[in-house]
């Protein structure tokens, strides 16, 4: 075969830069929760299901009800007119019979898919690391919500010019005082509402720590697992289940502590590192394609278009 | 050569052929469907959820789409960097086949895109890129390499207006034009070169971010990898599709054995698509995802079947003349199809947002619109090589038979 095999290798040294950043995807480096994070605490034993959150949340984000088919605001699942949910989880069965309520919101990870994602950066981690959106730089491709891991952004289908909507920890809405408070109760309109103090705000370092506390005082009531401290790389929304009840049954996906973007970005970093591995082969193809049309001409043939 | 069927002419003949009305109809129909879906949001219209955010339109318009037009870069890669200097008798062809499927997807995009209205910040806005976005690479190289190929064709166009002596300005406006753009050609063809090999394995990162969504035997760092090389199969399968089509249909006599010849290189890229990827889900452990016996198994079976079989095809009985083309236009169908299922697969069939969400198919309207664009790309094909020279090749009556 009378293949240039010399040409065929540098280009194929790119698919080889491919492969490269296959293996090194991993040396990522692992994100953190910046210094002014802030998140919720969801305590699913505390939690009655009186769904004030939901109402709370509706009325800070001027959502519209949804009645499905009662005279009763009575959502089925987040959508582009529910932010914040309150679901039942039923064990069924006599006797070992489990119930649960479980709420569902973004979970603003500390590694958002959805802002990998996102090409102008509307999804982004803004203030106290809470992942807001911003219109102006939305173009509706909806490749979040293909990223996001827990399917929380919501289109807005039936519009002509739609948004993307999911929970923004209130703060879109609210805006924030000078401290850099969330409004002047200082808290999401969920967490203000609730009577339990089912859902909680505070500095996400606390959070954490009160997660772990109440394991270790109450090991008979939990499950021994905080979820969103390891999940998906952290979440700045962390939930802790009734003992016998685990996370999965209660719609929260079990997911490793890798964030979803640390595959795809690392590997592109990897490859377009610095861009240099597109300009040199650029330089090679551009040298292949002059010496081909310099044989040519010679030979009075016209190559290309 | 100059003589010989080396020589690209316009096919000639009347525009309005019953074909081309169909497809004006088509796009004339998919026209006013647009305007409808532009005045009533997506949901209204096609079956995409929230679950199911993307669906046939980026599916097929564009990863497809745009994979199956690489003819020009399959084409540009085997005179250049293989020194095949003589394949140039269908680069004309191969390069406007791409310059419209391009622009099918990136008109795929626009309708898809819930808020279009913003596009035209992304070339612009650069302080507001998210580097970490592997879809801002693909969109940028998409939109940048599409015009490169416009631009490449431009000589053609130019060709033909120097001659029309009763538009003064065309005709000045390419005498002036076409040594300028002849300089750039070198430049400009290497673009061509390294945008798809960027962009095409892109699209095998871009869907990577779904990350558990997607069945693991999918969610591999090869993907890129092996959206690349099975673009460069698909490219080379559609050229060959194209020559025999245009063939039959405009008795164009356009010698194949270039192409036949070519199948050797094919089969070393099938291969190392099927060799990679049997390695890939064995190395990394995921083997017992092979005989699950489920949807996805399956489909992994039938992509390597289908990458497989072309170069069991091509190597049992290499093609290397013309007479060999039955097989060749074989062998190349089965390369379509095959790069066309993986491209399915992976961003349709093996992504699952959770059982609680219903399958995706795709509505009639979707199905319609994709057709109505077809539709339009194949009649401005028609068009464009009837009055420009595009096809090499004498009619084929003039043959010696
Ligand atoms: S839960 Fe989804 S939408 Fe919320 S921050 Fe994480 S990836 Fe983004
Ligand atoms: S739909 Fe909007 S917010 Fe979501 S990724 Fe696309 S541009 Fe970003
Ligand atoms: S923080 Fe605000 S937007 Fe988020 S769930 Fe609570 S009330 Fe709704």
């Amino acid at each position: 075969m009378n293949i240039s095999r010399r040409g065929a290798l540098k280009v194929a040294a790119f698919g080889a830069a491919t492969a490269a950043g296959a293996r090194k995807a991993e040396a990522r480096e692992k994100k953190t929760a910046p210094p002014d994070a802030t998140g919720m605490l969801y305590d699913a034993t505390l939690c009655i299901g009186c769904k004030a959150c939901v109402a709370a949340c509706r009325d800070a984000n001027d959502l519209e009800l949804e009645k499905s088919s009662t005279l009763y605001d009575d959502p089925v699942d987040l959508s582009a007119n529910t932010c914040n949910i309150i679901k039942l989880y039923d064990g069924g069965g006599d006797g070992e019979a489990q119930v649960s309520f479980v709420k569902q919101q973004c979970m603003h990870c500390i590694d958002p898919a959805c802002a990998a994602a996102c090409m102008m950066g509307s999804f982004q981690k803004r203030q106290n690391g809470i992942v807001t959106w911003k219109p102006e730089r939305c173009i509706g491709c909806r490749y979040c919500q293909v990223a996001c891991p827990f399917n929380i952004p919501k289109f807005e289908w039936d519009s002509p010019i739609p948004a993307m909507v999911k929970c923004q920890m209130c703060l879109a809405k609210a805006g924030t005082t000078e401290e850099g408070q969330l409004n002047e109760v200082g808290q999401p309109a969920c967490t203000e509402v609730c009577p339990r103090e089912a859902v909680i705000y505070g500095p996400y370092e606390e959070l954490k720590a009160e997660a772990l506390r109440r394991i270790a005082e109450n090991p008979d009531r939990y499950e021994d697992h905080v979820y969103g401290l390891e999940e998906v790389g952290g979440t700045q929304v962390l939930y802790l289940t009734s003992k016998g009840v685990p996370f999965s049954k209660l719609g929260l996906p079990e997911l490793g502590p890798e964030p979803v973007p640390a595959l795809p970005v690392g590997l592109q970093h990897t490859i377009y590192k610095g861009f240099i591995a597109p300009i040199a082969v650029y330089g090679i193809v551009a040298g292949l394609v002059w010496r081909t049309r310099r044989k040519s001409d010679a030979a009075g043939e016209e190559v290309g278009a | 050569m100059k003589n010989g069927h080396g020589v690209p002419r316009p096919v000639g003949g009347p525009i309005m052929t019953p074909v081309m009305k169909l497809c004006l109809a088509l796009a004339g129909i998919t026209t006013l469907l647009l305007i409808y879906r532009f005045l009533v949001g997506l949901g209204p219209v096609t079956n995409m959820t929230d679950g199911h955010p993307w669906g046939l339109w980026i599916a097929f318009d564009v990863v497809t789409g745009t994979a199956l037009a690489c003819g020009g870069y399959a084409v540009a890669l085997l005179i250049y960097v293989f020194n095949k200097g003589k394949y140039h008798p269908l680069i004309r062809s191969a390069i406007l086949t791409s310059a419209l499927g391009y622009t099918l997807g990136a008109i795929g995009v626009i309708i898809d895109l819930g808020r279009p209205w913003w596009t035209w910040k992304l070339p612009i806005f650069f302080w507001t890129w998210n580097l970490d976005s592997v879809q801002l690479e693909v969109a940028l190289c998409i939109m940048l390499y599409t015009a490169v190929l416009w631009i490449e064709m431009a000589p053609v166009f130019m060709e033909r207006w120097e001659q029309e002596d009763d538009k003064p300005r065309l005709q000045e406006f390419s005498r002036k034009w076409t040594p300028i753009l002849m300089k750039a050609m070198p430049w400009l063809i290497a673009l061509g070169i390294v945008l798809p090999t960027m962009h095409q394995s892109s699209l095998g990162s871009m869907i990577l971010l779904a990350g558990p969504k997607l069945h693991p035997l999918w969610l591999t760092p090869w993907l890129p990898f092996f959206f690349l090389v099975s673009c460069i199969a698909m490219g080379y399968g559609m050229v060959v599709l194209e020559t025999m089509w245009s063939r039959t249909v405009y008795s164009r006599y356009r010698e194949t054995s270039v192409l036949s010849a070519l199948s050797r290189a094919m089969v070393v890229v099938l291969l190392t698509w099927v060799g990679v990827r049997l390695f890939d889900v064995i190395a990394s452990g995921k083997s017992a995802y092979l005989f699950n016996l489920d949807r996805f198994s399956i489909l992994f079976w039938l992509e390597v079947l289908l990458f497989l079989a072309p170069a069991i095809i091509l190597m049992l009985k290499p093609t290397r003349t013309d007479r060999d083309r039955g097989r060749l236009f074989m062998a190349s169908g089965m390369m379509v199809t095959a790069g066309m299922l993986h491209r399915f697969t992976a961003y349709w069939f093996a992504y699952n947002p959770g059982d609680h969400w219903n399958l995706y198919f795709p509505s009639m309207f979707e199905i319609f619109v994709t057709v109505g664009l077809i539709a339009a790309e194949v009649a401005a094909f028609m068009y464009i090589i009837k009055k420009f020279p595009i096809l090499t090749g004498r009619p084929s009556a003039a043959l010696p038979t």
